[in-house]
C-alpha cells in the first residue's frame, strides 16, 4: 500500500480505479502552407467554433455553479478575441507561411511566458487560462473537441492539474473524486470541485505518478489522503468511514425538501450559520431555509487592511443572490476578544471578553462601521438581507445604531443608489443585560437572535476556554434557559420573531424545549440542518 | 486628446475580471484608448495587454483617448475605474 498526502479541498470517501488524465500532449508539427489566406480562414473558423463552445460552457456553468464560477468562460472568450493574440497568430501564419496549429502553439507559448514572468502569483496562475483557450483551438483544428473525458466506470481522476473547461465537462455520475499534483485551494478546479460536491485532494506533488493509472485506490477527502492498493485493514476502516458519510447523505436524500414541522403541526425555520461566502454551497446542499448567521469577520480577519466597501458589497451581494430570495442575516463586525486583526491596533486587555469588542468598536470607530453598513445596504437591493448587531447591552446603543443607519440611508438616497427599504434589523442577545431589558429592546428592532455561547459564558461567569471549569459548565443550565424564555416572551409580545444561532441551537436534546418556548428559527452549522429537521419532525 | 490619471484602490489590482470588464467598456468607443503605467503603454481594448500591466493597488495609471468620441470615452472609463478599481 502506498499512502499519499495532499491538501483536502472537499470531504468524502470513495473507492475505485484511478484514471491518470494525460492532457493531449500531442506534438505540434510545423509545416509549410502555400495558401496562407485559406489557413487564416481555417484558424478563424476554429476560433468561431471555440467561442460557441465557451458560450455553451458559460451557460452550463451558470446553471451548475453560478455566475462567479462561470465568469472565467467569458474571460476566455475575451482572450480569444484579444487583438494581440489574434494578430500574433495571423502574423505567424502569413509571414512564416506555416500551419495554424503551429501559429497558435507558438503564440500560446509566448503569452504563457509573459504571465509566468510576472511577479504576482495570481497573474502567474493566469498562464493556465492561456493554455486552456489555446488548447481548445488546437483541439478543434485537430478535429477533436467535445468531451475530453469519456468514462466507462466510476473513476478517481488524477492529473497534474485540471483547467475549468476540463472539470466542468465531467460526467459527475462517473467521477468519484479528484487528485491533483498541483493547484491551490483558490484554483478554478478546487472551487468547481467543491461546488460539484466531489471529494478532492490537491497538491499531492511528484508522489502522484502516472504509473498509478488503473490502480485500485481509496480517496479520503476528509484527511487529504490517497491509499493506493490499500491493505485490508485500511480498506475496512475506509469502508466504515464511507458508510457513515453515506448514511448522512441518505438522511439528506430522505429529508431534503421536507418541511420543518412537528407531528402536531408546529413549524420552525432552520437556517445555516456560515463564516464565509463559499459556505453558501454547503448551506444550500443541506437545504437551509436561509442564512441565520453570516459572520462578517472573515472579511476583516483574512485581510491586512480594512476591507473596502466594494469588496464587502461584492461578498454580501453574491451571498444574497446565491440564496435567491431566501433570508440572509448578516452580523456586523464582531471582532475583539478571541478574534483579533492586527491592523485594528487593539490594545492588550486584561479581560478581553468584557472589553473593547464588537458593537463597542463599531460605535467608537464609526467610519469602519459606516463602510460596512453602506456595503450591506447596497447589497440589500439584490436579495433578502437582514442585519444584526452583536454584544448589545443598552437601548441607547440601539438608537445610536439606528441613527447611523439612517445617515447611511440618506447618503445612498442622495447618490441615487438603491437599497431595500424594508430591510429587517435585529439584535444578538448575548448579555444578561440585554435579556433584562429585552422588552424595551424589542420595541426598537424587527427580531432577536440569541447567541448562546456568549450568553452562557456571561450568565454563568465561566470562561469556556478554561478546561479547569468544565465541571462547572452546564450548557443546559436553568438560568440560561430562563433567559431564553424571557427574551422570547419579550419579542413575541411585540409581535416579532426570535432565532437562536449559538451552538445550543444545534443541540438535539434542546430542540423540543425550543419548540415549546415558541422559538421561530434555529440557525445551525450546515451539516446539522437535516439532523435538526429530523428531530423536529419526530417531535409531537 | 483627453487624459485622466487614476490611482488603483482595489486590493487585487486589475486582475482578470476587471480587465475583462474594462475591455468591454472600451470597446464601446471608436477612439484609440490607451492605458499607461510607468513606461508601459497598452491598448485598452486588448485584455492581455491590460493584464500584462499588472497594475496593483497604489499604482498610478494614465488613461488617454483620441478620436471622435474621446470625451465620452474618457468620461465613461473614468466612471468605470472609480466604480470598479
Amino acid at each position: 500500500m502506498i499512502t499519499l498526502t495532499g491538501k483536502s479541498v472537499f470531504g468524502g470517501v470513495e473507492i475505485g480505479k484511478i484514471l491518470f488524465y494525460k492532457r493531449n500532449s500531442r506534438q505540434i508539427r510545423r509545416w509549410h502552407v502555400e495558401d496562407t489566406e485559406n489557413e487564416v480562414i481555417r484558424f478563424e473558423n476554429a476560433k468561431a467554433e471555440a467561442i460557441v463552445q465557451l458560450k455553451g460552457l458559460y451557460e452550463k456553468a451558470m446553471k451548475d455553479v453560478g455566475e462567479e464560477n462561470a465568469l472565467i468562460f467569458e474571460i476566455h472568450q475575451m482572450m480569444l478575441e484579444d487583438l494581440d493574440y489574434l494578430e500574433s497568430i495571423i502574423h505567424i501564419i502569413k509571414n512564416q507561411q506555416v500551419n495554424a496549429e503551429y501559429a497558435v502553439a507558438t503564440t500560446a507559448d509566448n503569452f504563457v511566458a509573459m504571465f509566468v514572468a510576472m511577479d504576482d502569483a495570481y497573474m502567474q496562475g493566469r498562464a493556465t487560462d492561456v493554455k486552456d483557450v489555446s488548447e481548445r483551438i488546437l483541439n478543434i483544428l485537430a478535429g477533436a473537441g467535445g468531451t475530453i473525458f469519456s468514462l466507462d466506470e466510476p473513476t478517481i481522476i488524477a492529473a497534474d492539474d485540471l483547467v475549468p473547461s476540463e472539470t466542468v465537462q465531467l460526467d459527475k455520475e462517473k467521477v468519484l473524486g479528484f487528485a491533483t499534483m498541483y493547484g491551490s485551494s483558490n484554483s478554478h478546479t478546487a472551487i468547481l470541485a467543491r461546488t460539484m460536491n466531489i471529494p478532492a485532494i490537491i497538491g499531492l506533488g511528484e508522489e502522484l505518478r502516472e504509473e498509478y493509472d488503473g490502480a485500485y485506490a481509496v480517496i479520503d477527502g476528509f484527511d487529504g489522503k490517497i491509499y493506493i492498493d490499500p491493505d485490508e485493514e485500511t480498506l475496512k476502516l475506509m469502508k466504515e468511514k464511507q458508510a457513515i458519510d453515506r448514511e448522512k447523505k441518505l438522511l439528506l436524500q430522505e429529508l431534503k425538501g421536507k418541511k420543518n414541522v412537528t407531528r402536531s403541526g408546529q413549524k420552525i425555520h432552520i437556517y445555516a450559520n456560515i463564516g464565509n461566502a463559499s459556505d453558501v454551497g454547503l448551506a444550500l446542499q443541506n437545504d437551509a431555509g436561509g442564512i441565520g448567521l453570516f459572520r462578517s469577520e472573515f472579511l476583516y480577519l483574512e485581510n491586512n487592511t480594512f476591507p473596502t466597501e466594494d469588496e464587502q458589497f461584492q461578498v454580501y451581494k453574491t451571498v444574497a443572490e446565491n440564496m435567491a430570495g431566501k433570508k440572509v442575516i448578516i452580523r456586523t463586525l464582531d471582532i475583539g476578544a478571541d478574534k483579533q486583526a492586527t491592523y485594528f491596533n487593539l490594545p492588550h486587555e486584561e479581560n478581553p471578553a468584557l472589553g473593547y469588542r464588537a458593537i463597542r468598536i463599531c460605535l467608537t470607530q464609526t467610519d469602519v462601521f459606516k463602510t460596512q453598513l453602506r456595503a450591506l445596504l447596497r447589497a440589500s437591493a439584490y436579495g433578502q438581507i437582514a442585519i444584526m448587531f452583536p454584544m448589545i447591552t443598552s437601548v441607547w446603543e440601539v438608537r445610536r445604531i439606528k441613527d447611523i443607519l439612517e445617515e447611511v440611508r440618506a447618503e445612498l438616497r442622495t447618490d441615487g443608489i438603491p437599497y431595500n427599504e424594508e430591510l429587517e434589523i435585529g439584535l444578538m442577545i448575548e448579555t444578561p443585560a440585554a435579556v433584562m431589558i429585552s422588552r424595551e429592546l424589542a420595541k426598537e428592532v424587527d427580531f432577536f437572535s440569541v447567541g448562546t455561547n456568549d450568553l452562557t459564558q456571561y450568565t454563568l461567569a465561566i470562561d469556556r476556554q478554561n478546561p479547569k471549569l468544565d465541571d462547572f459548565y452546564d450548557p443546559h443550565h436553568p438560568a440560561v434557559l430562563a433567559m431564553i424564555q424571557m427574551v422570547a416572551d419579550s419579542i413575541h409580545a411585540e409581535g416579532k420573531w426570535i432565532g437562536i444561532c449559538g451552538e445550543l441551537g444545534a443541540d438535539l436534546e434542546m430542540t423540543e424545549t425550543f419548540l415549546k418556548m415558541g422559538i421561530d428559527e434555529l440557525s445551525v452549522s450546515p451539516a446539522m440542518i437535516l439532523s435538526v429537521r429530523k428531530k423536529v419532525r419526530e417531535t409531537e | 486628446m483627453k487624459e485622466f490619471r487614476y490611482v488603483i484602490t482595489d486590493d487585487l489590482g486589475i486582475h482578470a475580471r476587471p480587465a475583462g470588464l474594462l475591455v468591454k467598456e472600451a470597446a464601446l468607443f471608436q477612439s484609440y484608448i490607451k492605458i499607461k503605467k510607468g513606461e508601459k503603454e497598452v491598448d485598452a481594448k486588448r485584455i492581455f495587454g491590460i493584464m500584462g500591466l499588472a497594475a496593483k493597488k497604489g499604482d498610478e495609471i494614465l488613461l488617454t483617448a483620441e478620436g471622435a468620441d474621446e470625451d465620452e470615452a474618457i468620461a465613461a472609463i473614468t466612471e468605470f475605474l472609480k466604480a470598479n478599481l
